[in-house]
């Protein structure tokens, strides 16, 4: 297989009539899409969308998964746009792209068109009632090879200007195969999709499902605000799989909305995205002794991701959860130095493999920097990527993560990881969230926290007892509100801009 | 009895510039995210010394200035 639409064309040839994506308002079948997807694809090749980028401006439904077929069928490559954010941010993604096409829909014609970006815009509504040109679309295919780019996905840089992943129709056959063999992803599948389509862990909802069969509930994002109302829609649409960031499942957790209803008729519970606190964990596996919870480790450089865990033990509230073996198809390396760590010493995780995104997109330089030469191969060239992470074997040979190379703290003399302090602060009952800084400017930690009830005397004896006198905070700042981002992840950044107003 | 102005000022505090009519719907439209929401319901907990409950916490409770009020009222007799 060498493009991500024969995966498309095999499930709807073996499930023409079976539900594929549905979103609160509208559904498709597999058959309806494959069609849908040619229409599309006719016109935006008509508009010079082969071998270019086609940009996303779109809701997450069902329209903008015709979008990403539709480009793909053109022999494009998509990025689906932030339409939450503000026109000039989303410009700064689109100044490196310079699509050939734009593509929204009615509800967003006006925006799109103020947006002034891409050579031509189209909507899906015209789009998808051109009638299909079977020998156009068939040339383009026959001319592609499966390091053509599927699509550029953007991560906010730390400098501040986004780095678009460039990832290709191989990555993604070759990762969504170990993501559908894994966890057993068919056509009795119904993922409940939480995560944006411009953040990479919708890529396992879309491509898995894609692959297996299985069937897409794209979540409405307002009943985020109400867990209970979230659960009861899954029991509604027969959600049975989620893969989740844990924050999502933390809101679930926070409430304790599995108390207040039937639970969904869960099987399987993934997660990944930032550290999974082992207390919310704990509460979600009390309420489903039976099902597959799984902690997933990944850059979007990686596809989605390159190492898991299959939760197979008991965990404190304040342990923290190992991140696992690497995937099937890729390789992790834990260098440190240029050589392979040493049992229980802390390296770089770098990976290889055909996960591997090809690159930073206009980006040589920092594609070079990140996307080296394997130090231990001298033979033949070989890539692997520096994910920047470091990380350790425990003794039974998982890998736990220590925290980014570049958030490293060095704090009176020693060098301290924020997460070991979250995570000994999370054994703290009635604690929703919590979040460790450093603050530079005046060399202290922070621990910024989410609570029912003021906790600080509670937790400032708490990491007394657990943590040595300079991993301990100097300062508690309750929250009514942890921040989040617009994937639903802790927004360390507006924290880190709060530092400056604290006493 | 809680009025609608009080409801008004915590919404305008919990999200700057908003100022809903009653029956302005507020969460279908994105005007109140995930976010703003979970701030509001910890402000209206602190102005009123109400507890919300899971089951309380309802899009159909949330979803306009009216519905705010209301619950606020109700959970006030309870």
């Amino acid at each position: 297989m060498k493009n991500l639409l024969e995966l498309l064309d095999r499930t709807a040839a073996r499930l023409p009539d079976a539900p594929a994506f549905c979103d609160e308002e509208t559904s498709i079948t597999w058959s309806g899409l494959k069609q849908k997807a040619a229409a599309l694809g006719t016109a935006l090749a008509r508009q010079g969308a082969r071998g270019r980028s086609v940009a996303l401006y779109l809701d997450h439904n069902v329209a903008c998964i015709l979008g990403m077929m539709g480009t793909l069928a053109a022999g494009g490559f998509y990025t689906v746009l932030d339409i939450a954010q503000p026109a000039e941010r989303v410009r700064r993604i689109t100044d490196q792209l310079h699509p050939a096409v734009l593509l929204t829909d009615a509800a967003h014609l006006e925006a799109a068109r103020a947006l002034g970006v891409g050579d031509c815009l189209l909507t899906v509504e015209d789009a998808a009632a051109t009638p299909m040109d079977e020998n156009l679309l068939q040339e383009i295919r026959t001319a592609m090879v499966d390091t053509d780019l599927a699509y550029v996905l953007f991560t906010s840089g730390s400098t501040g200007l986004p780095k678009g992943v460039a990832i290709t129709h191989r990555n993604v056959l070759a990762y969504s195969e170990w993501a559908v063999e894994t966890f057993g992803f068919g056509p009795h599948t119904v993922l409940g999709n939480q995560t944006p389509f411009y953040f990479s862990m919708s890529v396992t909802d879309i491509y898995g499902a894609l692959r297996s069969g299985a069937c897409v509930q794209i979540l409405p994002r307002r009943f985020f605000s109400f867990p209970v109302q979230l659960l009861d829609y899954l029991t509604q649409r027969r959600v049975n799989t989620i893969y989740w960031v844990p924050s999502a499942l933390g809101i679930v957790a926070n409430w304790k909305a599995l108390d207040y209803t039937t639970p969904p008729p869960l099987r399987t519970i993934l997660f990944a995205g930032e550290v999974m606190p082992t207390a919310k964990l704990n509460y979600w596996r009390f309420h489903y002794p039976q099902a597959l919870f799984a902690n997933l480790y990944g850059p979007t450089e990686t596809t989605d991701i390159c190492a898991y865990y299959v939760v197979d033990r008991d965990f404190a509230d304040d342990e923290p959860l190992p991140i696992g073996r690497a995937c099937a198809n890729c390789g992790l390396l834990v260098l440190k130095e240029g050589r392979l760590a040493e049992a229980g010493e802390e390296g770089e995780l770098c990976a290889r493999g055909s996960f591997l995104a090809a690159g930073y997109y206009g980006l040589p330089e920092k594609t070079a920097e990140r996307f080296c030469q394997n130090p231990l191969q001298s033979a033949y060239p070989e890539i692997i990527y520096r994910t920047g992470d470091l990380v350790r074997y425990n003794d039974r040979g998982e890998l736990i993560y220590c925290g980014r190379m570049d958030h490293q703290i060095k704090h009176m003399g020693y060098r301290i990881e924020p997460g070991e302090i979250e995570t000994a602060a999370f054994g703290q009952d009635k604690l929703d969230n919590c979040a460790c800084l450093y603050d530079q400017q005046r060399d202290r930690l922070v621990l910024f926290y989410q609570g029912k009830r003021d906790l600080t005397d509670a937790l400032r004896e708490r990491l007394a007892q657990r943590l040595p006198p300079y991993m301990r905070p100097a300062v508690y700042h309750r929250l009514k509100l942890m921040p989040q981002n617009q994937n639903g992840k802790i927004d360390r950044i507006a924290l880190g801009a709060m530092l400056a107003d604290l006493p | 009895m809680y009025t609608m102005e009080q409801i008004l000022k915590i919404l305008g505090e919990v999200k700057p510039g908003l100022a809903p009519a009653p029956d302005e719907e507020l969460v279908k439209t994105g005007q109140l995210d995930s976010v703003d929401i979970m701030a509001l319901v910890m402000a209206l907990s602190e102005e009123f010394d109400l507890e919300v409950t899971p089951l309380d916490l309802k899009e159909e409770n949330f979803h306009t200035a009216q519905a705010i009020l209301d619950l606020v009222n109700r959970l006030a007799e309870e």
